[in-house]
């Protein structure tokens, strides 16, 4: 990957849903470490945007670069060991595993790469305090609240130290003081670890936390950048 | 709202009179606070003096309300820069927008690029009290929030018009 390419690129992807084409000529560009916004209305494209880049669902036309590599050849085998090793993801609802407690939720990305019990959960239980959840360790996903189970789904998206967390619609469920503490931190701590954050939103108010923000309208994208006010 | 602006938006569709160009503003973006004649002709006198608008014809017995109205080709570079340049963030500019939104359709420039402008403008302001917010106090957090919500209320009704372009275009246009 050359210094100027960008970290994640994707051009002029199109994919249709049975008749129904949800995106159109999307394009996006990602630069390592930065935290960009999808937005736009709901059905617009913004998440199959999302699961294009993130090599969950497969365009039916256009290119997905990560790190000068071409994602769209990849086999099924290299996308799932690439959004394991390199990916890490954040839904509206956490979709932790109900059955393991939070310490094991962020711990599993970690043993699923081969890392022992014992050191998998120290890391976890690192990424918990850095959350403000810690306390939350020996609790099963149900014994949480809707906030404080947010908090561990985004420790256990950085656990295993991803280049690029994806989070569709990550506080959708949340009220806005819940909502914000979650952005805060998962914006906080991406940056600490050097993740980019790829944002999928329709709140302008989450979209805030980004630095800079792409907007798909009909399966169609465009960036765009403020220019000065006038008076 | 800048009433000089929409009267050169509306003096694109062809040459009008004072009285003409008040009626017109005043069922369009008017509904509450018609103009006074007085406005209308002040307004005009100026856009004459800067060479926005030129005396397109003068019928007999004098008088500004005699006089019809043309917009020059630097009224037109007027009306494009004024609509390509977003307002400042601020509460309440709903009318403003509305206004630009529809001279755009009227005058058949893509109002869609109002709409991302003025997005882009508001999302970048919310940016910065976002990032003044994390690191304030709880004084500040409060300011902040109050100024983002209604920068979010402007963002929701930017969202809700680009949906609704096509059908106001329909009745703008008909």
């Amino acid at each position: 990957m050359s210094a100027a390419e960008p970290l994640l690129a994707a051009h002029e992807l199109h994919k249709a849903f049975g008749p129904t084409p949800a995106l159109d000529g999307a394009s996006i560009e990602v630069a390592a470490g930065e935290v960009v916004a999808v937005m736009g209305p709901s059905g617009s494209g913004k998440s199959t945007l999302l699961h294009c880049l993130a090599g969950v669902v497969r365009p039916d036309a256009g290119s997905v670069r990560y790190r000068g590599r071409e994602l769209t050849g990849c086999s099924d085998g290299e996308l799932s060991a690439l959004r394991r090793g390199e990916f890490g993801f954040v839904f509206q609802f956490g979709q932790l595993v109900p059955e393991l407690s939070c310490v094991e939720n962020v711990a599993l990305p970690l043993r699923l790469d081969g890392l022992g019990r014992r050191e998998a959960e120290r890391r976890a239980r690192a990424w918990l305090e850095r959350l403000e959840v810690a306390e939350l360790a020996g609790k099963t996903p149900g014994q949480v609240s809707g906030g404080e189970g947010q908090r561990v789904a985004v420790a256990r998206a950085l656990a295993a130290e991803p280049r690029v967390v994806f989070a569709d619609e990550p506080t959708g469920a949340l009220d806005s003081l819940n909502g914000e503490q979650v952005m805060r931190l998962l914006r906080e701590a991406a940056q600490e670890s050097g993740a980019a954050v790829v944002l999928v939103t329709h709140e302008p108010r989450v979209a805030a936390w980004s630095d800079r923000e792409v907007v798909v309208r009909d399966g169609r994208t465009r960036a765009t950048a403020a220019a000065g006010a006038s008076a | 709202m800048s009433i000089a602006k929409t009267f050169l938006g509306l003096l694109e569709g062809g040459p009008r009179h004072g009285y003409d160009l008040k009626r017109a503003y005043d069922e369009r973006f008017g509904h509450d606070r018609p103009l006074a004649y007085g406005q209308v002709y002040a307004t005009l006198s100026r856009l004459l003096r800067h060479g926005l608008v030129e005396v397109d014809g003068v019928e007999p017995g004098g008088g500004p309300e005699r006089k019809r109205y043309a917009i020059t080709d630097a009224g037109v570079a007027d009306v494009d820069l004024w609509l390509a340049q977003p307002e400042r963030p601020e509460p309440y500019l709903q009318s403003t927008l509305y206004a630009k939104v529809v001279l755009a359709l009227l005058t058949d420039r893509p109002a869609s690029e109002v709409l991302d402008v003025q997005r882009a403008a508001h999302l970048e302001l919310m940016r910065q009290l976002t990032r003044r917010k994390a690191g304030g106090d709880l004084a500040d957090q409060l300011v902040c929030d109050h100024a983002l919500f209604h920068l979010e209320a402007d963002l929701r009704w930017l969202e809700l018009t680009a949906a609704r372009l096509d059908q106001l275009r329909g009745e703008v246009v008909a």
